[in-house]
């Protein structure tokens, strides 16, 4: 029977090409137009690291005081000053904690190489790999006890080791980074959560993963700056390393580790106790002022997706509407123009449900045409979307199966839906009276 | 001839009424055709609700991406290093650079400066009208670096630009801070007309004075026409910009930016990093730039943005124009008999042609009524989640002309071929 009323079908559709023409256009564009936005909206708004997002925290700290927040909302700098970060990791609170700022060295030349390059990196505690579950190629990251120890250690990228070493396993060779050399004790494998939720202030939300990686506790030894965001409050006295690491200027996202609501309460305690205690030794003049946020609400609090994804994607989701309101139109029109064969068909014994089924299937051959036309167009638009969002973004826009499946499944399950309406129509046709009228 | 003075008689009839009356049958009709009235209203409701806003946000992004910077966009260029390990004395490695940069052939002038009209990186003061204010009047960008009205080619509306010799090391006045001096204050700075308007409306900026620390205050000494920020996020405050005459330093935080005729600029690029490289063969050259594509890098979301709305707009337009062309195909050819018996009672092609168009016009006239309470939700909405400006009422007329323009384009060939209906269709049956 299937095979039957899919015959008719296409029989039908090829009876009135305009018609046919009409609606597979409209539903093709509508169904690309929200795909391709869809495509880009998916890849600056997805969870960068779903397995543990809810198990990894970022505190903050108010070490600004209300009078001085960062958009005048009384919301605790983005970051953490020097004080304030070696504190929580003295404290040693959570299970795992790691402080994360961005820098930027330049590579001796060596080897083969005469020429010096520029690279950037992660300075960071041991605990970094394991709580972003950082893959390795070769090695393994660093131990508490090599932070302790401020070793000059360092972890390649796959794609910077390639560079310096051709691939090779380079562990215990020696990297010139800016005058200084380092022993390579690990190189991961490619590993780039977008967006880089782990060091958003300073850099950018979406883009390459870092060169190296290098023990915080060494970075602060040799005296390196952040390359990302540094920013201050009142005067400015900093003469020298040390007085900068004295002051209130913030520079490092603090990262934890909280396994269980009970800890995450504990922790949160923890940070209200510090605070407290910072404002009785006269540090703080004002009331505690701590926020504990996981992945997914570090992200919305920085605004991580670009408001113009989300702006696009529901003008384009209007336009499927409107596509679709068209289409209920011209299916009506189709189906109501066949008012008299279906008064025979029913004359001849056919069922309501026969008559429901046939056209559905006619709606959804119609819907299939329009999502391989859409696919097309989808294709077309997400390679044409490095023409027009920055790089970095039009990169994580990809059609990849779970696209392909969900643009022909909603043309399809879009155009069933709006083929009830006329199917009933034809459904209710009354056999007598079109008979009577032939 | 009897027979011919009933037709005429019938042709009076109805002659007279058609320009007026035909309003009447119009509207019957369509209240048999409840759904598709309804179904072609709410589209024509939807576009316009999407095309007036849709156009409203490509018009704000245009003017979001046409914001002047106040320099000389297509004669500038950019060089970004950074240095192995600092030089032993930075300020004179900058002043090496610079000298030798200048010799290159089609140089018109040379600059140094710590950020760029959206460049992205910036660096933001905070702006007191007093020393003791306890909060900060509002933040504006800090441009440092050597010789900017020149090399900008930035348009000095009133005072006078700085002198080479006002130029402070950036080492000096930080350790006199940091001392609690205030020696060699108040220094001299620019500042654009936009941030003196906002600190001193309706007087001369000239002389007055601004503090950026407790101890650190500066007097105006000229005002530029136009600077931007380097990370306009805000278009209020978008050109809040001051110019303090520090020497920087060559480190990777200041860039050379290079003015030349548009057509030597990637031969100077070229030029210039060799000639760098030449005094230092080890430095890193980390970014070399012409003016334009800082700029077009900077709105390249604002772009996408703008592409994406108008090709869906484009769409938009397109999908329902056919659509009506279809709807009002099925609906003439449903309607042959009819329009043969109008035609065999006298009717004439262009009455029929008229009656498809007017029809038409009513079915747009509904969906725009409708459209235009959308709209203005849609816009309400918008503003509550986005920060957008509402629409403003002029946006909603020129929607209707247009989507009455299109419905009429779409429904010209349906009509057409209505009126060519032939009056002897009345007496076939089917």
């Amino acid at each position: 029977m299937f095979a039957y009323y899919l015959d008719l079908a296409l029989r039908s559709l090829k009876r009135n090409k305009l018609l046919t023409a009409l609606m597979i256009v409209a539903i093709g564009f509508g169904v690309a137009a929200s795909m391709i936005t869809y495509s880009v909206f998916r890849a600056v708004s997805g969870n960068p690291i779903p397995d543990k997002s809810a198990q990894l925290f970022t505190p903050q700290i108010d070490s600004w005081g209300p009078q001085q927040s960062f958009n005048g909302d009384g919301e605790p700098p983005q970051a953490l000053d020097y004080t304030d970060a070696m504190a929580l990791m003295h404290a040693h609170a959570a299970k795992r904690q790691t402080l994360i700022y961005p820098v930027q060295m330049t590579v001796m030349p060596g080897g083969d190489r005469s020429l010096p390059i520029n690279a950037y990196g992660i300075a960071a505690y041991g605990d970094f790999f394991p709580m972003f579950e950082v893959p390795f190629q070769y090695g393994r990251g660093w131990s508490g006890t090599e932070d302790q120890a401020r070793a000059a250690v360092v972890v390649l990228s796959e794609a910077f080791n390639r560079k310096l070493f051709g691939g090779a396993d380079s562990l215990g060779h020696e990297v010139n980074l800016g005058g200084h050399t380092y022993r390579v004790v690990g190189v991961i494998r490619h590993w780039n959560p977008q967006p880089r939720f782990y060091a958003l202030f300073g850099g950018s939300d979406f883009g390459q993963p870092a060169d190296f990686y290098m023990p915080f506790t060494r970075a602060l030894d040799l005296h390196i700056g952040t390359a990302g965001n540094n920013s201050c409050r009142g005067k400015q006295t900093a003469r020298g390393w040390d007085d900068y690491l004295q002051s209130n200027c913030v520079w490092i996202n603090p990262w934890v580790e909280l396994d269980t609501p009970a800890e995450v309460a504990r922790y949160r305690n923890f940070l209200e106790g510090y605070a407290v205690e910072q404002q009785r030794a006269g540090r703080f003049n004002w009331p505690p002022n701590v926020r504990l946020r996981d992945v997914t609400q570090w992200l919305a609090y920085m605004h991580v997706v670009p408001p113009e994804s989300r702006i696009a994607l529901m003008v384009s989701l209007g336009f499927f509407v409107i596509c679709l309101v068209n289409t209920v139109g011209l299916l009506l029109a189709k189906f109501m123009r066949r008012a008299g064969e279906i008064g025979v068909r029913r004359a001849l014994g056919a069922s309501r449900r026969e008559i429901y089924f046939q056209f559905l299937i006619e709606a959804a051959t119609v819907g299939l045409a329009g999502g391989l036309l859409g696919l097309l167009l989808t294709a077309v638009g997400v390679s044409g979307v490095g023409l027009l969002f920055e790089p970095q973004i039009a990169r994580l826009a990809h059609v990849d199966l779970s696209l392909i499946a969900l643009t022909l499944g909603v043309a399809i399950a879009a155009t069933v839906i709006a083929a009830f309406y006329p199917t009933w129509r034809a459904a209710h046709v009354q056999p007598a009276w079109h008979l009577r009228t032939n | 001839m009897a027979k011919r003075s009933l037709a005429a008689l019938l042709e009076n009839k109805v002659r007279p009424k058609n320009s007026m009356m035909e309003l009447q049958p119009i509207l019957s009709t369509l209240r048999r055709h409840k759904v598709i009235l309804w179904l072609l209203m709410l589209e024509i409701a939807l576009i316009c609700a999407i095309v007036c806003n849709g156009v409203f946000l490509v018009a704000q992004r245009m003017q979001h991406m046409n914001m002047p910077s106040g320099i000389a966009e297509h004669e500038l260029v950019q060089i970004q290093q950074a240095p192995i390990a600092p030089p032993p004395d930075r300020y004179a490695r900058a002043r090496e650079d610079l000298a030798t940069l200048r010799q290159i052939p089609g140089v018109l002038a040379v600059g140094m400066s710590n950020q760029v009209p959206f460049g992205g990186s910036s660096s933001n003061g905070n702006v007191m009208l007093s020393p003791t204010q306890p909060h900060q009047t509002l933040s504006a960008a800090e441009y440092f670096g050597e010789n900017l009205v020149q090399t900008l080619g930035l348009h000095l509306v009133a005072g006078r630009a700085l002198r080479p010799d006002e130029y402070v090391d950036a080492d000096v006045v930080i350790k006199a801070l940091a001392d609690g001096s205030d020696k060699g204050f108040p220094m001299p700075m620019l500042v654009s007309q936009a941030l003196a308007t906002r600190l001193w409306p309706q007087q001369n900026p000239l002389g007055k004075l601004v503090w950026l620390t407790p101890k650190a205050s500066f007097r105006v000494v000229g005002v530029v026409a136009t600077l931007a920020r380097a990370n306009a996020y805000r278009t209020a405050t978008a050109q809040y910009s001051m110019i303090i005459p520090l020497h920087m330093g060559a480190d990777k935080d200041q860039s050379y930016l290079l003015r030349t005729r548009p057509q030597d600029r990637q031969r100077v690029l070229a030029a210039a990093v060799a000639a760098l490289r030449r005094i230092d063969p080890a430095r890193v050259i980390t970014h070399t730039r012409t003016y334009d594509q800082i700029r077009s890098d900077y709105f390249r979301d604002d772009h996408a943005m703008a592409g994406i709305l108008v090709s869906v707009i484009a769409a938009v337009l397109l999908v329902t124009g056919l659509g009506i062309v279809g709807l009002a195909s099925f609906w003439v050819a449903q309607r042959r008999k009819q329009i043969g018996i109008r035609r065999a009672l006298g009717a004439t092609r262009a009455d029929i042609l008229h009656y498809f168009q007017t029809e038409n016009f009513l079915i747009v006239t509904f969906g725009i009524v409708l459209g235009m309470v959308l709209a203005y939700g849609l816009s309400l909405w918008l503003m509550a989640h986005y920060e957008l400006p509402r629409l403003p009422l002029s946006y909603l007329p020129i929607g209707a002309i247009a989507l009455w323009l299109i419905g009429q384009i779409a429904v010209l060939g349906p009509a057409l071929r209505a009126s060519h209906v032939p009056p002897v269709v009345a007496t076939r049956s089917v």
